[in-house]
């Protein structure tokens, strides 16, 4: 396997796995003050699932011959990233809905050509956290549509939700493909390796197109005016996200960067001892059997 | 103490007659633990009725350098398949 192949490939599924374990934080947050115990036990399977996710990506990319211990200390150092999304905070009840909605349906359009993309541990994984993400999305929808369905106090917060979440949602996508704004990215040589197979702008399209008429379902109002369908294209023509502040968040200086890190390290620190106690209990259990 | 838990391989049957399959790996203090943080891992929809695990250095395997070579013996003997051989169609339950 070539070298920056091997690379490339870590980082993507470092980057991956930090950003499922690192994004189970911001819907943790409402685990305990969920409306009703259906919706809470569905966020517990939902934020049990990211969990799993980043599981099935941290043995995926220690196939590349990287250690578990190598890949957190590398998120814990910030020498890895995140992605930018989970560094904003959720504030209420419906920023739970529109994390499923947009974040999760985002994730998916992301993720959907990475079961095909060329190293097969990551698109296997690929194709188990797809399966699971569905009910992600829709967990969502769902509890803003029951919002928005609601009294008017309802439908206003999951709007408010709406309103806070879809520009940080489009810039999951990354950087644009064209003008000033395009990062030293990866994109093409990534594209060439089969392990990108979509531009970010066509991903980021493509999520519009599937988002504007659901939000419509919902009753709800994209926060942009300049929002409107283009038939000659046959898309939805739609404002970018501000990428400066993508770059600024992804830099570290997003409302929530320092806690949701402080909080990963602390989890960390804090279980340490559960670790060392289950590896002394097995080590006993060895040297007692070799004994007998 | 920095030194991980062990690696471990699992394999999962979905339903009573088929067999185990491989659907990936975990760290684990041991093979108990290995087998209930497999379930929570890779069942948690009802994949499976059976795990087993395996302690990944436990595993040999081929040798993907040489998979050419090694599985070559098998690459001309196209008369094992029974599509190799013609029968009159009139000859039936062949
Ligand atoms: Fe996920
Ligand atoms: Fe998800």
């Amino acid at each position: 396997m070539p070298e920056a192949y091997r690379k490339t490939l870590i980082r993507q599924i470092a980057q991956h796995a930090h950003s499922e374990i690192i994004g189970m934080q911001p819907e943790g947050n409402w685990i305990s003050r969920a409306p009703s115990l259906r919706r809470k036990a569905i966020l517990l399977a939902k934020v049990q699932d990211e969990a799993g996710h980043g599981l099935y990506l941290y043995a995926a990319a220690e196939t590349l011959g990287v250690s578990r211990d190598q890949l957190l200390e590398q998120l814990h150092t910030r020498k890895q990233k995140y992605s930018s999304i989970f560094n904003y905070p959720t504030l209420t009840w419906a920023d739970v809905g529109a994390i499923g909605w947009l974040v999760d349906g985002a994730a998916i359009t992301n993720q959907v050509p990475l079961t095909r993309c060329s190293y097969g541990p990551y698109a296997r994984a690929m194709v188990r956290i797809c399966k699971e993400e569905s009910f992600h999305q829709r967990q969502g929808f769902e509890a803003l549509l029951t919002l928005t369905r609601g009294t008017p106090a309802q439908k206003a917060m999951a709007q408010d939700a709406l309103d806070r979440w879809w520009y940080p949602s489009l810039a999951m996508f990354g950087p644009p493909d064209t003008g000033e704004q395009v990062s030293g990215g990866h994109t093409e040589q990534s594209m060439r390796w089969g392990i990108k197979r979509f531009s970010n702008d066509e991903l980021r399209q493509r999520f519009v197109d599937m988002t504007v008429p659901q939000s419509e379902v919902l009753g709800l109002t994209i926060p942009d005016p300049d929002l409107r369908w283009n038939a000659e294209r046959g898309h939805y023509d739609f404002t970018p996200p501000d990428y400066d502040e993508l770059f600024r968040v992804i830099k570290g200086d997003g409302p929530c960067n320092a806690q949701r890190l402080a909080h990963r390290v602390a989890a960390h620190t804090d279980g340490a001892w559960v670790r060392e106690a289950a590896a002394a209990y097995a080590a006993k259990r060895r040297a007692e059997t070799e004994a007998a | 103490m920095t030194s991980e838990w062990p690696l471990w391989e699992v394999f999962i049957r979905a339903r009573r007659g088929l067999s185990h399959i491989h659907v990936g790996s975990l760290h684990a203090p041991d093979a108990a633990m290995a087998v209930r943080n497999a379930r929570d891992v890779y069942t948690r929809r009802g994949e499976g009725v059976s795990i087993w695990v395996v302690p990944s250095d436990q595993i040999t395997a081929s040798s993907p350098d040489e998979k050419d070579a090694f599985f070559d013996p098998a690459g001309d003997k196209v008369y094992r398949h029974p599509t190799f051989y013609e029968v009159p169609a009139e000859a039936k339950h062949l």
